[in-house]
């Protein structure tokens, strides 16, 4: 059949079982737009505040369900307002397709009004960009972007689409999705040679990150923890994937990981890396990680292997292939010696609090009383993420939203509506700081607009509290700019946006506004106020090691 | 912590393609290496490039970029040559203030190096001179006794003497 590129565009992402997608109309997108009108009935079009809450949203929408996050946005800022959404995605390996219109390419290069090379722009921070100036281009430039955005590692993909091209028609017929490139295939060496390091080890360690829930190896992954008694300590991508009462669980690893997560990684013999990055969040000094082990690590990307630290056996593949195929191989075993040794650590690890009447710690386990396993947590970045990723119970993989990588503040509302939109039976609590809120806040009125019930819980230190707390230790309290004075009533603004607010200062008045907020049908805030002087603990300063631990 | 520099050359075959040099040159620099040379020719597939690119690193660093490089959608494959059984070869052009007085014995050297005089004024002359490197490396230091006016290298191309198809 004969369409325009327009139609093409949607044609294929509903090829791809595309049905929710998020962005913001103009000019050289109307003709985008006029389709998404007619195709209302299949494909969702989300309109948020700005493109940025739409990059994240998408990117929400992808980590919360496993599919690939979708984006629009016109020429110009339309496309400039999705680059931090790209750049976070990038980072976290989260597959989103972005499509940008362009200018008609009769104005391409003349400095035309709302034009931007954002292929250029984004070659950075995407896997892959396209500039479709062709109808015959267009439908194998979509295509491909959903195998290059779900193949391997996956990321982000932007395709620019002129305005000439978007009512420009071509012959099109549906097809499947194509197949994605084939995954390395594992030899049977590289696995025999891992499992012999995890049958020799006396003092082994698991270091899992992101690529367990990218290949979706939870199950696997506890499984060879019960049967070869290993410990396992996660990253802040991939809190959730094993339950954080399982006695296996040490917790987080690295700047704000749990003391025994890195006196193990100190103390072992084997760290056995699956699908993690070595950041320099985790291995802050990267000589010292885990400097008496031999290191095994399984990852899908090569260039991840010996990029940050020195690797004794490297098996490039997918986790859970990997597991698969190991598992068999693993001897059981107990290490009760070591055994004995960690949950020695795990007894250290304390909470320091100030003495103001609510803390981060009531606040979170507040959330998570009241709250069930398939919640979805999204937050923002600062001092609420890490607390959040310390405190929260974390019992699913998928479940705990976070921009990782790229450290993005502003992140969390437009996660969190991607997020809801994703998963319209699941309970979505965006947990934010005032500062990260302050950034993005404006998508209350997607919120509100699409009338979900997302609890936002503002942890409102009236300081940027990260910042605050690196200058207190390591900047003699010269608070530069980080102490903003704002007047900002939470309570107001949620009502103007047409949201509820509330505002808490004890648990007792937190405990009633959740209760509150949990029956509402709608967006709800409610701010909770904390002291400046609360600080995230433990913390490894940056470039130290175990040893330079600060505990309190 | 010194890390010793190597000098690579690497033949990397692209897809030929719009923007597919800005692609690899800029993926270098956002890994923060620095291209010492690089050159760009079409290969007996109309569909590839082949870009030769001398870069130096560290032994580690190096396995790094190229791993990364490999990622990239446009790239199709990157090779290391191998330094031993290679041929590398690069194209000088040189301009030197020659009058009547020099004339001679700049002829003496460029026929030494088997060059050529591409371009004779009344004052200056043109050099042409294809080579290793290091030729070219020592013809241009031998000239230094002269008043070079400009020197224009096109940067190392290179192919392996071995049966292997890249």
């Amino acid at each position: 059949m004969k369409l325009t590129g327009s139609q093409i565009v949607l044609e294929v992402l509903l090829d791809h079982g595309v049905d929710t997608v998020f962005g913001y109309p103009g000019g050289t997108a109307l003709n985008i737009f006029d389709e998404l009108y007619k195709y209302s009935d299949k494909i969702k079009h989300v309109l948020t505040a700005h493109e940025q809450g739409a990059s994240h949203a998408a990117d929400g929408y992808a980590r919360a369900t496993g599919k690939t996050g979708v984006c629009f946005s016109t020429s110009g800022p339309g496309a400039t307002n999705l680059v931090t959404g790209l750049a976070t995605v990038f980072m976290d390996s989260i597959p989103v397709i972005a499509i940008c219109a362009n200018v008609p390419d009769s104005l391409i290069g003349k400095d035309s009004f709302q034009e931007v090379s954002i292929t250029s722009v984004t070659m950075a921070i995407t896997k892959h960009n396209y500039f479709v100036n062709r109808i015959e281009d267009l439908e194998p430039a979509l295509r491909d972007a959903f195998r290059v955005a779900n193949s391997g590692r996956k990321g982000p993909v932007l395709i620019d689409i002129t305005k000439d091209v978007t009512a420009a028609i071509t012959e099109f017929t549906n097809k499947e999705p194509m197949p994605l490139k084939a995954r390395p295939q594992i030899s049977d060496e590289d696995i025999a040679e891992a499992v012999a390091l995890i049958n020799e080890a006396q003092k082994p360690v698991a270091y899992v990150g992101g690529g367990v829930v990218a290949s979706g190896a939870e199950k696997e992954l506890v499984e060879l923890l019960e049967k070869a008694d290993i410990p396992v300590t996660h990253t802040l991508m991939s809190a959730g994937v094993v339950g954080y009462d399982h006695d296996l669980n040490l917790g987080m690893l690295g700047m704000h990981g749990t003391i025994a997560a890195n006196r193990a990684i100190d103390q072992c013999d084997l760290v056995i890396a699956l699908g993690a990055r070595f950041s320099d969040r985790v291995a802050l000094n990267p000589g010292r990680f885990g400097h008496r082990a031999k290191i095994v690590q399984v990852d899908i990307d090569k260039s991840e292997v010996n990029k940050n630290v020195v690797i004794d056996k490297a098996v490039v593949g997918d986790v859970k292939d990997f597991l698969t195929k190991a598992l068999p191989l693993v001897e059981e075993i107990k290490h009760d010696e070591w055994h004995n040794r960690v949950d020695g650590w795990k007894k250290r690890s304390r909470v320091v609090e100030s003495d103001a009447p609510l803390h981060p710690k009531e606040i979170l386990d507040i959330i998570s009383d009241k709250t069930d396993e398939d919640t979805i947590y999204v937050t923002d970045v600062g001092q609420h993420q890490m607390w959040s990723a310390q405190y929260l119970k974390h019992n699913k993989a998928k479940k705990f939203i976070t921009s990782g990588g790229l450290g993005t503040m502003g992140f969390g509302y437009g996660a969190a509506i991607g997020a809801k939109m994703g998963c319209p039976g699941d309970r979505v609590i965006h947990i934010t700081g005032d500062g990260s809120f302050h950034m993005n806040l404006n998508e209350a009125c997607t919120a509100v607009s699409q009338n979900l019930p997302i609890i936002t819980v503002i942890m409102n230190n009236q300081v940027l509290g990260m910042v605050y707390q690196w200058q207190t230790i390591f900047y003699d309290g010269r608070y530069s700019n980080t102490t903003p004075e704002r007047k900002t009533d939470y309570v107001k603004l949620a009502e103007g946006f047409g949201a509820k607010g509330y505002r808490a200062t004890t648990p007792e008045e937190f405990e009633a506004a959740m209760d509150k907020a949990l029956k509402a049908d709608g967006p709800v805030w409610i701010e909770c106020v904390i002291s400046r002087e609360e600080r995230v603990l433990p913390m490894i300063p940056a470039g130290k090691s175990a040893e330079d631990m600060i505990i309190d | 912590m010194y890390k010793p520099l190597k000098k690579e050359i690497v033949s990397v075959l692209v897809h030929n393609q719009v923007n597919v040099l800005t692609r690899v040159v800029s993926h270098f620099g956002k890994r923060g290496f620095n291209i010492d040379s690089i050159t760009s020719s079409v290969t007996k597939d109309p569909d590839l490039i082949r870009l030769t690119i001398v870069f130096s690193a560290t032994e580690q660093s190096m396995q790094q970029i190229i791993t990364q490089t490999e990622k990239l959608e446009v790239v199709e494959s990157v090779h290391v040559l191998n330094r031993e059984n290679s041929l590398y070869r690069e194209l000088l052009l040189l301009k030197v203030e020659a009058g009547p007085a020099e004339r001679a014995d700049i002829k003496a050297i460029v026929d030494v190096f088997r060059g050529k005089i591409a371009d004779l004024s009344a004052d200056s002359m043109i050099i042409e001179l294809t080579g290793t490197p290091e030729k070219i490396d020592g013809f241009v230091d031998l000239m230094e006794t002269y008043h070079v006016l400009e020197v224009c290298r096109t940067g190392i191309t290179g192919i392996e003497a071995n049966i292997n198809e890249l």
